[in-house]
């Protein structure tokens, strides 16, 4: 059993730069973790310090429940798919495979049949003596997956796998990599920047910023009940509209003239405090209203996505999307009257941005 | 690139070209030629532009012999100048590959410090630095022995700055990846730097071989001893004499032969020299 536990785990780097600001994480054996976050929000050096590749400053890192701060990368039962692939230029793939298992002198047999079962897996067989550079990206990023499940370790470290990847290919790749994974059962930790591969690939889904935890959940949770404007704003395509409101009474906002009933809202919180609100683009119901409609949403522009379309507009001043399926609503709206259900508006705190919601 | 033709732009290229082989090839074939004649044929200043008949003769003569009187076989100097110049070229590529090798890969004290250590003795040539290094050299008792010659030229700032611009190219991603493969530094350095480092290897040996074969002040210090010296030296040799006439043929068999070996380094390496100096992306 390998469940991966991170407690209160940080990195500062020379200069008293804290890249990591105290990350605790429970990753039960087998299930797939994925860390999602803007650039320089602390993910991969997060990734990179399970892996071994970064000194730890502070905290415990443990894996299967042996603490690993000081044990070698070599030595942690893990393999890493690096963004690059990094696989040795100069070997054959089949030498790139075998590569890990012959320093830790596996038996040469042995090592044939596992190299040989991990390319068909992988569907690499008939390239095993090519060169990296004759292989196309998504072999190379196979090879690269090769060279991590030959070794049969006990965690997966993945680390912006599919970015080098072509759209059409990463769509592939994912669902190959979700796939693999089931398959094998292997603790997996996953690092991306990209909202739509952490939605899809995650058990546990970890939003990072600044060096912080922002929200642990499954993909639903964390888009169902965003924790902060943050998550709020970051999960989700296109992003949540986030809207200045306020409590006009137990369970009731006010938002740009819309008056609005909220389910998820704490008891605590006073008639006439200033909120931020968040309404989903895909969550809105609208419908032609006269241009001047008070609580109506003027229409900018329209973007045609094909299956939908977004509609940007202002409401109170403030920008935001509705998203609708196409034709249901005329291109030429100048204003949309709209309603959304009460399950659906997100209120937060307008200083902490935290979510306002029951306990 | 678009490019009109017209037959003066395809002609003028070929006429510089064209004399710019002339230039440098005709003495090199003046000496060929001169190394086919008997000495009286040249002494008389009517020497034909084409080979005479004595090519065996005086090759043969100067090989294993050398000039009339006390000279001393052409074929041992060469062989000195190929001890010298292949330690040379390969004290240089390894020296510099593991020093290249801890700058980039190894974090430790002074670091920065040695880079530019080794950096500043791009200024600091055999040439300027030669009472010094003889000093050393004698105290050490390597006069007249292969050592001397070799090992005070074989540290260079040249080699080492290729190796380290090379190594800066190599994705960081391959140490992370060959640590968790479970290869240690010098595993890390024997499976993957120095298969990688072939081409740069190649293009180095190229150098450095001419480098060191040319050399003539320094082997002219610390050889004393006829059966140490050069080829290099060996072609002066054969023509400073006072109380005889200047064996030209000889000269000349000496001079060609003093190229070869370079010449011949070059047409084997050509497309790995070039590649190594070339090529960046691995």
């Amino acid at each position: 059993m390998a469940e991966v536990t991170l407690s209160g785990v940080r990195k500062v780097y020379a200069g008293n730069v804290e890249a990591v600001k105290g990350v605790s994480l429970d990753i039960p054996h087998g299930s797939l973790c994925v860390l999602v976050g803007p650039s320089g929000c602390g993910k991969s050096t997060l990734l990179r310090m399970v892996a071994g590749l970064e000194t730890i400053s502070g905290g415990e890192i443990a894996i299967g429940g042996r603490v690993v701060n000081q044990v070698e990368p070599a030595d942690r039962d893990i393999a890493m798919v690096f963004q690059n692939y990094a696989l040795y230029p100069h070997m054959s793939v089949y030498d790139n495979i075998a590569y890990g298992l012959r320093n830790r002198g596996t038996p040469k047999d042995e090592i044939d049949k596992r190299v040989r079962e991990a390319s068909k897996i992988l569907a690499i067989e008939p390239f095993l003596e090519r060169k990296p550079r004759a292989l196309s990206g998504g072999q190379r990023q196979r090879v690269a997956m090769g060279r991590a499940i030959v070794r049969k370790p006990q965690v997966f470290l993945f680390d912006e796998p599919l970015s080098n990847l072509d759209a059409k290919l990463r769509v592939q790749m994912r669902v190959e990599i979700k796939k693999l994974q089931r398959a094998l059962g292997v603790t997996s930790i996953y690092v991306t920047h990209d909202q739509v591969e952490a939605m899809t690939l995650s058990d546990i889904l970890v939003v990072m910023n600044g060096g912080r935890m922002e929200q642990i959940g499954t993909a639903t949770d964390v888009y169902r009940r965003p924790a902060t404007t943050f998550v709020a704003t970051f999960i989700g395509s296109p992003p949540m509209n986030m809207l200045p409101g306020r409590v006009t009474g137990p369970g009731r906002v006010s938002v740009g003239g819309l008056d609005l009933a909220v389910d998820d809202i704490r008891a605590g919180v006073a008639t006439g405090t200033d909120i931020e609100v968040g309404l989903r683009p895909e969550d809105l119901e609208a419908t032609p209203a006269a241009a001047g409609t008070a609580g109506a949403m003027a229409v900018d522009f329209v973007e045609e996505l094909g299956a939908t379309q977004l509609f940007h507009g202002t409401l109170g001043g403030a920008t935001m999307v509705i998203q609708a399926q196409t034709g249901r609503i005329p291109v030429d709206t100048k204003a949309l009257a709209l309603t959304i259900a009460a399950s659906q508006v997100h209120v937060f705190d307008k200083g902490t941005g935290q979510r306002l919601g029951r306990e | 690139m678009v490019e009109r033709r017209h037959w003066f732009t395809d002609l003028l290229p070929h006429i510089v070209l064209c004399l710019g082989v002339l230039v440098v090839a005709f003495p090199v074939w003046l000496a060929f030629v001169g190394s086919t004649w008997d000495a009286g044929t040249i002494a008389n200043g009517k020497m034909p532009l084409y080979p005479g008949p004595y090519l065996f003769e005086n090759y043969s003569r100067t090989i294993l012999q050398g000039r009339s009187g006390t000279g001393e076989p052409v074929g041992m100097m060469m062989l000195n100048s190929l001890t010298m110049a292949l330690a040379i070229a390969f004290g240089k590529i390894a020296i510099s590959i593991f020093s290249a090798f801890a700058i980039v890969y190894f974090r430790f004290p002074f670091r920065m410090a040695a880079f530019w250590l080794i950096f500043i003795t791009l200024m600091l040539p055999v040439e300027v630095r030669i009472y010094p290094t003889y000093k050393v050299v004698a105290d050490l008792h390597l006069l007249d022995t292969y050592a001397g010659l070799a090992i005070p030229l074989i540290a260079s700032a040249t080699a080492t700055l290729l190796f380290r611009q090379f190594f800066m190219t190599v994705p960081p991603e391959l140490v992370e990846a060959s640590k968790i493969d479970g290869a240690g530094p010098m595993k890390f350095f024997k499976d993957t730097v120095l298969p990688l480092s072939v081409t740069t290897m190649a293009a180095l040996f190229v150098i450095q071989f001419i480098y060191g074969w040319n050399q003539y002040l320094w082997p002219l210090l610390i050889t004393t001893r006829p059966d140490m010296q050069t080829i290099v030296l060996g072609i002066k040799k054969m023509i400073v004499t006072q109380d005889a006439l200047t064996e030209w043929q000889l000269a000349m068999a000496t001079a060609v032969l003093a190229m070869l070996p370079p010449v011949l380094v070059v047409l084997v390496m050509q497309k790995l020299f070039v590649r190594g100096l070339v090529e960046t992306e691995k």
